[in-house]
Formats: C-alpha cells, structure tokens, sequence
C-alpha cells in the first residue's frame, strides 16, 4: 500500500491496465498520482447528473406529445430560445461526452494488450471526444432560427 | 448466504447477477457511446439548413429506426437504473449485501417503464404497420 493513495475505489469488475502497471512498480511508486481515482469519483458523480439530464431529454423527445413524429427544425428552434434547454443540452452534451470517453478508455484499457495499439486507440478515442464536444459546443451557442434554406 | 455458493465449482461473482450485469453495463454503454457520436453531428446539421435537418430527422421516423430507438431507450435506461445500483453498492454500507436483490429491481423498473412507454414512443410505426 503506497502512503499516496489513502482511498482506493473498491475494485469493481476487471482490474484495469493503470492499476496492473501500478502493483508492476511496486508500492511506494505511484506513477499515475490519485488519477484513477478521480476517475472513478466522475463517474459516480457525473452518473447521477446524466439519469437526469438524459432520461429527462429521452422522455420529451421520445414518450411525449408524439414521440420522435414532433422533431424537426422548428421543434429544435423552440427548445433553444429559452436558456434553460441550451444549458441543459450544453452540461448533457459534455458531461455524457466526458462519462462516455473515460468508460472507453477504461474497455480499451482492457482489452488492448499491446502498448502500441492501446497507444492508437486512445489517440483516435481522444481526437473524436474533443471534435465533437467542439461541435456540438458550437451548434449551441452559434444557433440560428432565421437561418436560410 | 446459501444462495451464493453454488457447490464446490461455483463462485459468488463467475456466471452470477453481479458479472452478468457488469457485462451488460459495459455492452449498454459503448452502443450508447457510439450513438452519442452520430446524435451530436446530425443535431449539428441544424447550422447548415433547415432543410437538410428535417430531411435527416426524417430517417429516425422510419418505423424500423423506430424500432432502434426503443433498443437504445432500453440500452439506456438500463445503464441508468444499473448504475445507480453501483452507486449503492460502493457508497451504501449495505448496498454490497442486497447487490442481487438490487438488480432484479433495476430489471422490474426497466421492464415497467419499458412496456408503458412502447406505445407511445411507437404511436406512428404501430398506425403504418398494423393501422391502430
């Protein structure tokens, strides 16, 4: 037991890849600091914003006054004039981004042996997560209700 | 805890409540992600044309997409409820003890919800296929 790391999160399916490179070092050499435990505190914590966040879009997209029938640019426009739906969307869109990334990162963690390949997967993983957390981030704030077409 | 041990062979986690549902939770989350993937970029044709919006949306009113989206309310519904049941187990000092007896209540709330929402979430796809 290293003298770093006063709590660990109670280990939970596979033991990842960070933590068999950890017990590797030996005790005493944390290379990777308190990291996989922040980790695992996000996503407890993000967890319970997003059964909200997401369950509660699901719902009026999906079960109410139509289903998926309603959906459609101007359906779009309504949402986003009111602050309060921007908001939403913007903290689900980020924070389902940030939960869904770190959840790959453990799979791929896990089932990638090789350095090199874990290396890729992570780089192309990490490449789409901030791409499209960018877009999506500018969708929202760049909306236009009048635009042409 | 009789039910646990299953002769000499079994194990509490192998092939039990506990590993099935972690299995699921893994298989529920990655579709989930790559689907967060395809939502983000067609939401962002609304910055292109309005046009060019509705006529993608207009694939997800397709009664067999229709019948993908139900799959993925369901895919995410269970990551939900089973996540708050990890959260139990890891923070809730007797969350460990009742981890079984928790599952089967993620599956009952599933299963409710899942049944009570299927008509209105199919309304159109059930009018095309059957006419009700």
């Amino acid at each position: 037991m290293s003298t770093h790391v006063s709590l660990e999160p109670p280990r939970t399916g596979n033991p990842g890849r960070s933590q068999r490179m950890r017990t590797r070092k030996g005790p005493g050499k944390v290379t990777r600091g308190n990291f996989e435990l922040y980790s695992w505190l996000f996503m407890r914590a993000s967890g319970v914003l997003l059964v909200f966040l997401v369950l509660g879009h699901l719902f009026i997209m999906m079960v109410t006054d139509g289903g998926v029938e309603k959906i459609g640019f101007a359906f779009v426009a309504g949402r986003w004039a009111s602050p309060w739906w921007q908001f939403w969307d913007l903290l689900q869109l980020w924070l389902a981004m940030i939960h869904g990334t770190n959840g790959m990162r453990t799979v791929i963690n896990d089932y990638a042996d090789k350095d090199r390949t874990r290396a890729i997967l992570k780089g192309l993983l990490y490449t789409a997560a901030v791409l499209t957390i960018f877009l999506g981030t500018l969708v929202i704030f760049t909306f236009d209700p009048n635009i042409k077409g | 805890m009789a039910s646990g041990a299953q002769g000499a062979k079994g194990t509490l986690y192998r092939g039990r409540e506990g590993m099935w549902s972690w299995v699921a939770q893994r298989v529920t989350g990655v579709l989930v992600f790559f689907f967060l993937f395809a939502h983000v970029l067609d939401t962002a044709l609304v910055r292109v044309s309005p046009h060019t919006y509705n006529q993608v949306i207009g694939t997800y009113k397709n009664p067999v997409v229709n019948l993908l989206e139900v799959g993925l309310v369901g895919a995410v519904m269970f990551h939900a409820f089973n996540g708050l049941r990890i959260i139990a187990i890891d923070f809730w000092s007797k969350g460990p003890k009742y981890q079984r007896q928790l599952l089967w209540a993620v599956v009952g709330l599933w299963a409710v919800l899942m049944l009570g929402f299927l008509e209105p979430m199919m309304q159109h796809t059930f009018h095309e296929w059957f006419g009700w």
